[in-house]
């Protein structure tokens, strides 16, 4: 109904006039007239604001909201302040695009610069990129930026999400490298496997911390492994937890990634997410996409730009690290939002309650019998339990609210997040006492 | 101003969360973090005035015109942004059951329906998140369909060199061999050239039409047969979809692959350099190499990112596609053109069109020749113009135009914005032969002047150090 063009029909034609000519079929005469779509487009007629807002409002209730979600798997439940959600619609934010002009991008510059800093503190590494699309997008990224003419092998624990090896596994495909994953055993990295892996030819190994099973792998000694043949050790991390646990660097990672949705973004049905990615000073000019750097003006006012662009496909073209222009800007904006508002101890107060209520209801169900922890190791958030009836316990869930864990290999794949209670914790372990009853 | 950390006060925080209200459980000994990290520690006060001094320093669509070329700066319609925000489309997971994110599936679905109508195309993915992405995702589709084939000789991509960085970029990340071919004096395809060039060893072309000069290439048709009797493929790169949309459609041009910018054409908002949205479409015969996500979809696919893609800019696209429908699609990509030629036409006379001709939905102009008599560049045209409260059209793009500012003007600006627009460069032009110097310091009225980036490449400080 409304196509957002403020001119009037008469503001139209005077236009036409001045630019010399009669109607708009002239604008296109550059196209040859067999090619020009000589019917209306099969498209409904365009609708009012309030009908566009009903019909979408009609599509958002076919979708189920659960009250509490157990689900994890790469897509994680957070709590987001009320803050958080406000500030990135501020219309400017919203609407800018990417800061090519310094002197009225200010804001945005500093949004990014603040998040790189604190990107790095959280790895623990030196410096931060701005963003890339998402986790699986920073891990494939990372292991580009690991090759060079004598290293193209890539390997990659079993342990790692899905989405993640198979994202891996698709830039190998374009850049035709190999990826060989190293097997997993009893939900950890098989760590005798990766050093029969482990020669000249590879460039890097990545690991997942915590990993796909939510598991704590032994990153330290994956790494020195790794290090011993010459290779660069990645880490993808879970961002919450790393306001808790040892930080890739001090696990001797040389990148470290991860997907930054648990910073304040919604599941969102699996995006936009954030990409991280940080490494240390060595390997800063390697690093993919857009950086922010410090400068001055000729006044010598602190200022900030888009910095290092020589690295980039604007300039290099087919030489450039990688072709990504575009990141996730607002969303890096709303991760360092999230982690102000939080500080450090609100981000080590969701850590600890998301192990703490993630074991109290691990030790619940498995009190009941026929469920087993499926790897007996320490974990963080997430773990998968054997049991049975796991179509029927998803079901006899939903009719409470309640998302279940993931189905997943013969098992369930649960996460448990701060929002959670101790209350619906108790009402997930009866629920699963009545279906196996 | 301040950075956040300089305001941090040790000790102050937000209270968002309830205690635990289970036993604590302590990380073992050798997994634990060592020294917490430096965040800021910040009341909630604090949070909301640091982030608003931020925005104040940003020029976004709704401040101003903003005539960035080849971006589509376009009005971005709240009500898009409310749909996005419905809690039935951010708090639905990924993996949930099927069953129970029906409306989420109908958004993508009916997206689909409308985007593939529009391009004339037969499937779509909406995995890619940006236009870069959605060029190696369209590239993938060729690589693999040559592959599928064991037609193992197809090593180059060709790019005319007047196309956007990425797209050899893309060609290169893809393991091709990328050749560039010089385009005629107008940007369009020198059809002798692209002759030279093919053969049995091309898997494809990457083209831009409208090009990157905004010309639409007349001979579109000769071109598309031509890479395909040499066996290759065609991919169509969407960033100026916005001229033709309604019009004419990439698939009827004879392209077998496109990706479309949801953040340029669709009204998206770009959030100061993303989320966007690159989705990808393709003809029957490549929707088997469409990607999928291992773990929601089948495994067996390749995959450019995790899950979907970015589902919520996709509702946002949906909200406009819905809003202009039939006739707005049309109706935008016109009134885009018109807006382009008329901005043009009252610029004429004062900076010089690098081709004076109809144009698509923006041209570009070329300060050479007035840079040498003034010795004010193009970038001093730009600076200039942000002091007037325009932001700056694209700059030295393409590089086929010397001095080049290029203005995509946008179907959402008003003839009175136009007038007024033309107005500022025909001042600047006058300025710029009575006083270049006062260009050359521009912009007089920003939070900062033009920043050194220089120092800022020589010496790169990315972060804040905490003392």
């Amino acid at each position: 109904m409304g196509s957002y063009v403020p001119s009037t029909e008469e503001q139209r034609r005077e236009m036409l006039k001045a630019i010399g000519l009669n109607d708009y079929r002239e604008l296109y005469r550059d196209v040859p007239e067999n090619m020009i779509l000589n019917r209306p487009l099969d498209l409904p007629e365009g609708k009012s604001e309030m009908e566009v807002r009903n019909a979408l409002a009609e599509m958002a209730a076919k979708n189920t909201v659960y009250k509490t979600v157990l689900r994890g798997a790469g897509a994680y439940d957070h709590y987001i302040p009320s803050i958080v959600k406000y500030i990135p619609a501020k219309e400017e934010f919203l609407t800018a695009y990417t800061p090519y002009q310094a002197e009225i991008s200010q804001g945005v510059l500093q949004s990014i610069f603040e998040y790189q800093t604190m990107i790095a503190e959280l790895t623990g590494m030196d410096v931060s990129n701005a963003s890339v699309y998402d986790g699986a997008t920073a891990a494939a990224e990372a292991a580009a930026m690991c090759r060079d003419r004598k290293r193209r092998v890539t390997l990659i624990s079993a342990t790692t999400h899905p989405d993640v090896i198979n994202t891996v596994r698709t830039y190998c495909y374009g850049t035709n490298d190999e990826l060989v994953v190293v097997p997993a055993k009893d939900g950890k990295t098989d760590i005798e496997a990766l050093k029969n892996m482990l020669n000249e030819g590879v460039a890097s190994f990545y690991v997942q911390q915590p990993n796909f099973y939510g598991v704590f792998e032994d990153a330290e000694a994956l790494g020195e492994l790794v290090h011993a043949t010459g290779a660069m050790f990645v880490m993808g991390c879970n961002p919450i937890a790393l306001a808790i646990m040892k930080t890739p660097r001090d696990c001797g990672a040389d990148v470290a990634v991860g997907e930054g949705q648990p910073l304040g973004m919604p599941i969102g049905f699996g995006g936009p997410y954030l990409g991280f990615m940080a490494t240390t000073t060595k390997h800063i000019r390697k690093l993919p996409g857009r950086i922010v750097g410090e400068t001055t003006d000729h006044d010598g006012n602190r200022a900030y730009v888009l910095s290092l662009q020589a690295r980039e496909q604007h300039i290099r073209r087919e030489k450039a690290s990688s072709n990504i222009c575009s990141n996730e800007a607002l969303c890096a904006l709303t991760a360092g939002l999230y982690m102000a508002t939080m500080g450090p101890d609100g981000m080590a107060e969701v850590a600890n309650q998301c192990m703490a209520k993630a074991h109290y209801l691990e030790n619940a169900l498995t009190a009941i019998p026929g469920i087993r922890l499926r790897y007996d190791a320490p974990f963080f958030h997430e773990f998968l339990l054997d049991m049975p009836k796991c179509k029927e316990i998803e079901q006899a869930l939903a009719e409470k609210g309640i998302l279940s864990g993931l189905p997943y290999e013969d098992g369930m794949l649960w996460c448990v997040t701060e929002k959670a209670s101790k209350a619906t914790l108790d009402e997930v372990v009866s629920t699963v006492k009545e279906v196996l009853a | 101003m301040k950075l956040i950390f300089e305001k941090s006060v040790k000790g102050r925080k937000c209270d968002i969360l309830p205690k635990c209200d289970v036993p604590a459980v302590e990380l073992p000994e050798g997994l634990k973090r060592e020294t917490a990290p430096h965040l800021p520690e910040m009341s909630e006060t604090d949070v909301s005035r640091h982030y608003t001094e931020l925005n104040k320093q940003v020029h976004g669509v709704n401040c101003g015109f903003y005539p960035l070329g080849s971006c589509t700066m376009k009005y971005n319609p709240r009500i898009d942004e409310e749909a996005a925000a419905m809690e039935g489309f951010t708090n639905i997971h990924p993996l949930a059951p099927k069953s129970s994110v029906r409306g989420a599936l109908e958004v993508l679905d009916t997206l689909r329906a409308d985007l593939c109508e529009i391009t004339g195309m037969d499937g779509m993915t909406f995995q890619p998140a940006a236009g870069a992405h959605g060029e190696f995702t369209g590239v993938l589709l060729i690589k693999q369909y040559h592959d599928s084939r064991n037609d193992k000789n197809r090593t180059k991509i060709i790019v005319p060199d007047s196309a956007h960085g990425t797209n050899p970029a893309t060609a290169a990340m893809c393991g091709y061999q990328v050749v560039n071919i010089p385009s005629a004096p107008d940007g369009c395809v020198d059809l002798e050239e692209l002759k030279k060039v093919l053969g049995d060893d091309v898997a494809g072309l990457m083209l831009t039409n409208p090009n990157t000069v905004g010309i639409f290439d007349e001979n579109i048709l000769e071109i598309t047969k031509l890479v395909h009797e040499a066996g290759g493929l065609c991919y169509y790169d969407g960033a100026n979809t916005n001229a033709i949309m309604g019009v004419v459609r990439p698939g009827d041009m004879g392209f077998d692959c496109i990706h479309l910018n949801l953040h340029k054409t669709f009204a998206t908002p770009h959030g100061g350099g993303g989320p966007g949205a690159g989705a990808v479409g393709c003809k029957e015969f490549l929707k088997p190499f469409l990607p999928h996500s291992a773990l929601m979809e089948k495994p067996g696919r390749l995959q450019v990112r995790g899950f979907m893609g970015n589902f919520l800019v996709c509702v946002r696209a949906l909200a406009y596609v819905m809003t202009l429908g039939r006739e707005g699609i049309p109706e935008a990509a016109t009134n885009a053109v018109l807006n382009a030629n008329y901005l043009m036409q009252k610029i004429k006379g004062t900076f010089t069109p690098a081709f004076d001709r109809i144009c698509m939905h923006e041209f570009v102009l070329d300060l050479s020749h007035y840079e040498k008599e003034t010795g004010v560049s193009a970038l001093d045209v730009a600076k200039s113009l942000i002091d007037y409260g325009m932001h700056p059209p694209t700059m030295y793009f393409p590089l086929i135009v010397h001095e080049a500012l290029m203005l995509e003007p946008t179907e959402t600006e008003s003839i009175e914005t136009l007038d007024w627009a033309a107005d500022v460069f025909r001042k600047l032009y006058e300025l710029g032969k009575t006083d270049p110097e006062f260009m050359h310091n521009a912009p007089h009225h920003t939070p900062i002047g033009r920043p050194d980036e220089v120092k800022a490449a020589r010496n790169p400080i990315v972060r804040y150090t905490f003392a």
